[in-house]
């Protein structure tokens, strides 16, 4: 795969994904429980993520996105395929390495809430794993450190005291940033982080996700279903339909010039807020809804809602072809 | 045009153990046949709980409709009686909620929920209310509509169900639909084709449309008026271009600037508002939007601005409106 358009002279990839498959079992039965069919989540993709990039993963619910993360973060055991995190295969790493690894790796989700201990005060929910992982093992430097990381997420010190519901969202998303960088990572997963936000606060957390960056040098893998944010913060991005990658490309090469039939149709349905512009533009709605992952459509995932779609669409599986330096799309009909 | 609705200095409160909250703190406004009116505002300023004093439906206790009139084809639905205005809900105005679950009757078929609604209201028969019912579905863009007629909520999709509360919103013919983010919790590919078949159907039939959304590209694309929302008022109120391209309110203008655009390249900066919404169980006599806005002068301390006209149809809540007026198009 090809460079991100703001590194040139890379070494490697600070994350390579390699035909990564999750297939969950379905299960039937109510003593013996037998399997009697799989959902695939994940039905082999491969991307890598440069040091500092932003790598945008998009697409519908259920389409993989969250699982993707999740077989990334070693919560979930992949059925196939690897991980490399630094060249180094995740999935064969012993113990002690895996967990060394792991702390490198963080994740932000959409809830905070729900991520956050009710009864922990947010100075023991951000310093805590500083204890569990013996990182500031004396408390008065572990408050230091809290009290650093709460002011670089923007939040006052003082906010060590409080207690998560009395806090407003936006407050709670700070905290579960600064509880990721507590752990010093490379790379942070952010899976809908900014989803369950209003639009004003919403502003600022992507301000302070873009600074971290920077600030830090993090890479990120930003999952979200919100295409405008998305541009806004990506540099390359992926598209997902039904476990697979549909379309893969610079960031403005994507939104200016989208081409696999499916992301077409996805930023065709987002609205602009300009009614001007939207008076003008042409909706072409995609028919139908996503079929389930338990049976997928064969060939191509996208056939039967595909407005261009041949019969041969149905055949074998469209591989991802790079259609221009670094713009690779899974459909061979468009050019 | 006919005026259809006419909202005149409501006001809710919640009375809380935390205090009084003032949900909705004074709004007037109105929507004329066939127009579609959108209310826009961050999360807790008042659109919901504004929709649903339309209908009387906020929960009492612990709301309570403290004034005002809601005049519907010149009636003031907070006059009539308990009959009336079961009559009116249902019939004249229907509604359509973000999470059709909730709304349905998990335990009531598709078609018994449908036909229910036409034998109550419109004294259908069986045989009549079966028939419309199927056209109804049809309308919706429901294939196979005998078919789903048979089947429950929990068998259908999120974007299938919305449909059929859209079903069940134009059943009676109504006047005015008011739609409460009726597809939040939708996929955007689903939210475009359930956006475009109310505007389509509302055009069609004539039905005004109130659509409550957080969502700026889904009001620039469907709604012909806009009140933008803060902290229970309405603080700007416009045809929508004049809120996109000449917003004479700080907190319109600050929406603007904070939103991400899917047309405008990467890495442009946003402007977000700073700070954040005001408790609304500790709101003074000044203006609400004053610890966060960038215009803010010593009046604004202590004296509230209330709606006043900045051009035709365009009116704003801001005692900087004039100044706002100065090369400041967002
Ligand atoms: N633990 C699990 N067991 C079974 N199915 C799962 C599990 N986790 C996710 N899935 C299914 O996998 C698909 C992809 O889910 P997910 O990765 O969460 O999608 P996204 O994040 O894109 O919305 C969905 O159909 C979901 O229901
Ligand atoms: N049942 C209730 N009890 C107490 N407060 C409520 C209740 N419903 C709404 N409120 C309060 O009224 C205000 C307006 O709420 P709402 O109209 O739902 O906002 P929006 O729809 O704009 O997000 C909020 O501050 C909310 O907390
Ligand atoms: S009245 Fe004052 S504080 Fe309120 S929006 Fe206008 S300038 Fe800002
Ligand atoms: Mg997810
Ligand atoms: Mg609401």
């Amino acid at each position: 795969m090809t460079m991100p358009e703001t590194q040139t002279e890379m070494a490697e990839p600070l994350i390579q994904v390699r035909d990564l498959k999750m297939h969950f079992p379905v299960t039937d039965g109510i003593l013996v429980q037998r399997t009697v069919a799989h959902v695939k989540a994940v039905d082999g993709i491969s991307f890598d993520i440069m040091p500092g990039e932003t790598l945008g993963l998009v697409g519908e619910s259920g389409c993989g996105k969250s699982t993707t993360g999740r077989c990334i973060l070693q919560l979930e055991k992949p059925t196939d395929g690897q991980i490399l995190f630094h060249g180094d295969d995740l999935g064969s790493m012993g113990r002690a390495d895996l967990v060394a690894m792991r702390r490198k790796i963080q994740v932000i989700f959409q809830d905070p809430f729900s991520s956050l201990n009710p009864r922990m005060k947010i100075g023991d929910i951000i310093g805590e794993p500083l204890a569990v992982h013996g990182i500031e093992s004396n408390s008065a430097d572990r408050n230091k450190r809290v009290a650093e990381l709460l002011t670089v997420c923007g939040l006052s010190p003082k906010m060590a005291d409080r207690y998560p519901h009395e806090m407003s969202g936006g407050q709670r998303q700070r905290v579960g940033i600064a509880r990721a960088l507590s752990m010093k990572p490379e790379f942070i997963i952010c899976d809908e982080a900014v989803s369950a936000l209003d639009v004003s606060i919403q502003a600022q957390v992507i301000n302070l996700l873009e600074d971290l960056r920077e600030e830090f040098d993090l890479t990120y893998l930003f999952i979200a279903h919100d295409l405008s944010v998305v541009r806004h913060l990506c540099h390359r991005v992926a598209v997902m339909y039904l476990g697979k990658i549909v379309e893969l490309a610079p960031c403005d090469e994507l939104f200016d010039n989208p081409t696999h039939p499916y992301t077409r149709a996805l930023l065709d349905a987002v609205p602009v807020p300009d009614p001007t512009i939207e008076a003008g533009r042409e909706h072409r709605l995609v028919k139908g809804e996503i079929p389930s992952p338990i049976n997928p459509p064969s060939g191509c995932v996208f056939h039967p809602r595909c407005p261009i779609a041949l019969d041969k669409c149905a055949g074998p599986v469209p591989e991802l072809r790079e259609l221009r330096p670094g713009h690779f799309v899974a459909c061979p009909e468009v050019s | 045009m006919t005026r259809l609705l006419e909202i005149e200095d409501l006001r809710v409160q919640f009375f809380t153990s935390e205090g009084i909250v003032r949900a909705v703190d004074g709004i007037t406004y109105h929507v004329d046949a066939g127009e579609t009116v959108a209310i826009v505002g961050e999360s807790g300023s008042g659109k919901s709980v504004s929709a649903l004093s339309i209908l009387r439906l906020v929960p009492d206790p612990p709301g309570k409709i403290m004034g005002g009139k809601v005049k519907f084809n010149g009636e003031d639905l907070l006059q009539i009686d308990d009959i009336a205005i079961r009559r009116v809900r249902g019939r004249d105005i229907g509604m359509v909620f973000q999470e059709p679950m909730t709304s349905l009757n998990p335990v009531l078929s598709i078609g018994r929920q449908l036909t229910e609604t036409l034998e109550q209201h419109l004294s259908s028969n069986k045989v009549e209310a079966h028939a419309r019912a199927i056209e109804l579905l049809g309308l919706v863009g429901i294939s196979e509509p005998e078919r789903r007629l048979k089947q429950y909520p929990h068998h259908l999709s999120g974007g299938m169900r919305q449909r059929v509360m859209i079903a069940m919103s134009l059943a009676c013919n109504p006047k005015l639909i008011i739609a409460d983010e009726p597809t939040t919790a939708l996929d955007v590919t689903i939210q475009a084709q359930i956006l475009e078949l109310m505007k389509d159907l509302t055009r069609h039939m004539g039905v005004a449309l109130i659509i409550i959304t957080h969502n700026l590209g889904v009001v620039a694309r469907y709604a012909d008026r806009v009140n933008v929302m803060y902290a229970g008022r309405i603080v700007e109120s416009g045809v929508a271009e004049d809120i996109y391209h000449r917003p004479r309110h700080p907190y319109t203008r600050g929406l603007l600037r904070s939103v991400p655009r899917l047309d405008q390249p990467r890495g442009e900066r946003l402007e977000p508002i700073f700070g954040q919404p005001p408790d609304m169980t500790q709101l003074d006599d000044g203006c609400a939007f004053r610890p966060r806005c960038p215009f803010a002068v010593g009046r604004c301390e202590h004296e509230r601005p209330d709606l006043e006209a900045v051009g035709p149809g365009h009116e704003s809540a801001c005692w900087q409106r004039d100044e706002l007026d100065k090369g400041v198009a967002a």
